[in-house]
């Protein structure tokens, strides 16, 4: 069983001395968590689409490939790329793009997120978004299949008989992101996709009738096994109460703000206790409460990939790379210690 | 005889609702616009009990018909399957996710007054819209459980309160009476309940702290 094990980012902003820094500064400092990321052994260093203050990352494949030119082993790929309201012939051609300057390291990972206001911006009426994911996402597993593309639907202008370039030369994983959907699942597993389970609130074991789900649904397509990974928060701190009190504020604050709209509940130190404890989905904590957090959840959902998204806006650059640092030097080998001890091997069908 | 069940809807919620349900007994349908078959291996697998079936099958030999879509699909629903049903409505307007619905937006009335003015020949009860999926999944427990949440119930006729009190409960939850459906605005985004995790007493003290 081959484990992998990496970071996200939105492009929280960062925040120095109380102030937010610029968005510019943002990204240049992204670039360098990713650059750092590989320093300290980890696999997979992931954006995700935003357009919003708070997450100024609009174009994530740009850092991507500036991380990609800085590093030679880790993977780079989306954490969200929001597949729906983007063009999938302009998404293939980025991340195959991004997979030739990496040398084969890119990932795309397709999905709403949580965020939508991609859908405003580029004119996309979210009460399409059920039409536009499975349309886009049908026309961008016929692009990864090589060669022209003839397709025709509703939501974008036909394609008859079409160059798409690049055309790869190494495998380009895609996977996609599923925060709740059982359609999601079913639509990865039609195309034949790898299935990425956003985890952002709640117990993470009742992901596992969806892992359940992939399989049987892979089976019935007639599809081969395919890995499935976990995307959920998390901070490290040298001990847990570092850990918490770092991530607790900009927590706080960012739920307050998203609250009203999203249905979240008003953040108490209660609730984000219980989601930092052993059964909710944030894994904020020293390096052994996150390993042992981590090495319990993956055998229960089946996953062999775990990506802990890091920062939060208000957030600290020092804090995220000391972060990064005990993740991939103290949280990842003791995980990996604890899934290769024959307890812990997951089963797999 | 016990209540039958048709949940309408088979994304993020119906499965949930229709797997508790099926737990506790109710026989219970589930449909999608889409063929049956196209559901049947998440209801196989996410609820397993439901019975996949097309939405006409479904709402005909069903007592109580449960809306587990968005509210952006209400428009597809035809009111007159539903006439004569009690029809549990869990949906809210969600702007910043589904995008604006003419009619519900900026509109004085709880979303579901609006739903029950258009289902004009059912029986409209409001309830299981002010928490998440997966605590609706997490947070169920039996009855006289210290950690039971509470959920609000508010419809306009008593029988098919009743009807739905009795499933809040029998799925594992305490159903806490709050009126008439117009009251329900207090279940909805920006209400004192939404979200929360309450016990009965918590709740019924959050509703009584608003109406002081």
């Amino acid at each position: 069983m081959t484990y992998t094990f990496g970071l996200d980012t939105f492009g929280d902003r960062i925040s120095e001395n109380g102030e937010a820094v610029s968005h510019a500064q943002t990204i240049r400092d992204v670039v360098e968590q990713g650059v750092y990321a590989e320093q300290v052994g980890l696999d997979f260093f992931g954006i995700g689409e935003h357009h919003t203050e708070d997450f100024p990352m609009p174009a994530a494949d740009l850092a991507l490939a500036a991380i990609a030119a800085r590093t030679s082993r880790i993977h780079v790929g989306s954490a969200v790329t929001v597949l729906s309201s983007d063009d999938p012939v302009r998404v293939f051609q980025r991340f195959s793009t991004l997979n030739a300057i990496s040398n084969g390291r890119a990932e795309v990972v397709l999905g709403r997120g949580s965020s939508i206001e991609s859908f405003p911006l580029f004119g996309y009426d979210l009460s399409d978004y059920e039409e536009l994911s499975e349309e886009k996402t049908e026309l961008f597993a016929e692009i990864m299949k090589g060669g022209r593309v003839t397709w025709s639907g509703r939501m974008r202008p036909a394609l008859q008989d079409q160059e798409i370039v690049p055309y790869l030369d190494r495998p380009m994983p895609v996977w996609v992101g599923v925060g709740g959907s059982p359609h999601s699942v079913i639509r990865a597993a039609r195309y034949g996709f790898n299935l990425m389970l956003a985890i952002i609130g709640g117990q993470p074991a009742r992901f596992a009738p969806f892992s359940e789900l992939f399989r049987q649904a892979l089976d019935k397509f007639g599809q081969p096994a395919r890995p499935i990974g976990v995307h959920s928060p998390g901070h490290v701190g040298v001990t847990d109460e570092q850990a918490r009190e770092e991530f607790w504020p900009a927590y706080r604050e960012v739920i307050a703000k998203l609250g009203p709209s999203r249905g979240f509940p008003p953040p108490t130190r209660e609730l984000f206790e219980r989601e930092v404890g052993p059964r909710g989905a944030l894994y904020v904590g020293s390096p052994e409460t996150v390993a042992d957090k981590i090495a319990r959840n993956l055998p229960i959902l089946g996953a062999t990939k775990f990506d802990m998204k890091h920062g939060m806006p208000g957030m600290t650059q020092q804090s995220l790379l000391k972060s990064i640092e005990l993740f991939g030097t103290m949280v990842v080998p003791r995980v990996r210690e604890q899934l290769s001890t024959p307890a812990a091997v997951p089963t797999t069908r | 005889m016990k209540t039958r069940i048709a949940v309408i809807g088979a994304g993020h919620v119906g499965p949930v609702v229709a797997r508790l349900a099926a737990r506790a007994g109710y026989e219970t349908a589930i449909a999608t616009s889409a063929n049956p078959e196209e559901i049947a291996l998440i209801i196989e697998v996410l609820a397993p009990g439901a019975r996949p079936v097309s939405v006409r099958d479904a709402i005909g030999s069903a007592d109580l018909v449960i809306l587990a879509i968005p509210l952006h699909r209400f428009g597809e629903i035809d009111p007159d399957q539903l006439a004569g049903k009690v029809v549990l409505d869990m949906m809210n307007y969600w702007p910043d996710v589904n995008g604006y619905l003419a009619g519900f937006d900026q509109s004085p009335l709880s979303s579901s007054e609006l739903v029950a003015r258009r289902l004009a020949g059912s029986r409209v009860v409001k309830t299981l819209n002010h928490l998440g999926y997966h605590q609706i999944d997490e947070e169920a427990r039996p009855a006289g459980d210290p950690g039971r949440r509470a959920l609000g119930v508010a419809g306009d006729d008593a029988g098919a309160v009743e009807m739905v009190a009795k499933l809040v409960d029998d799925i594992g939850f305490d159903p806490v009476l709050v009126g008439a459906l117009s009251a329900g605005r207090m279940l909805e985004p920006d209400g004192p309940v939404f979200g929360r995790p309450l016990s009965r007493a918590e709740f019924e003290g959050s509703l009584a702290a608003v109406a002081a």
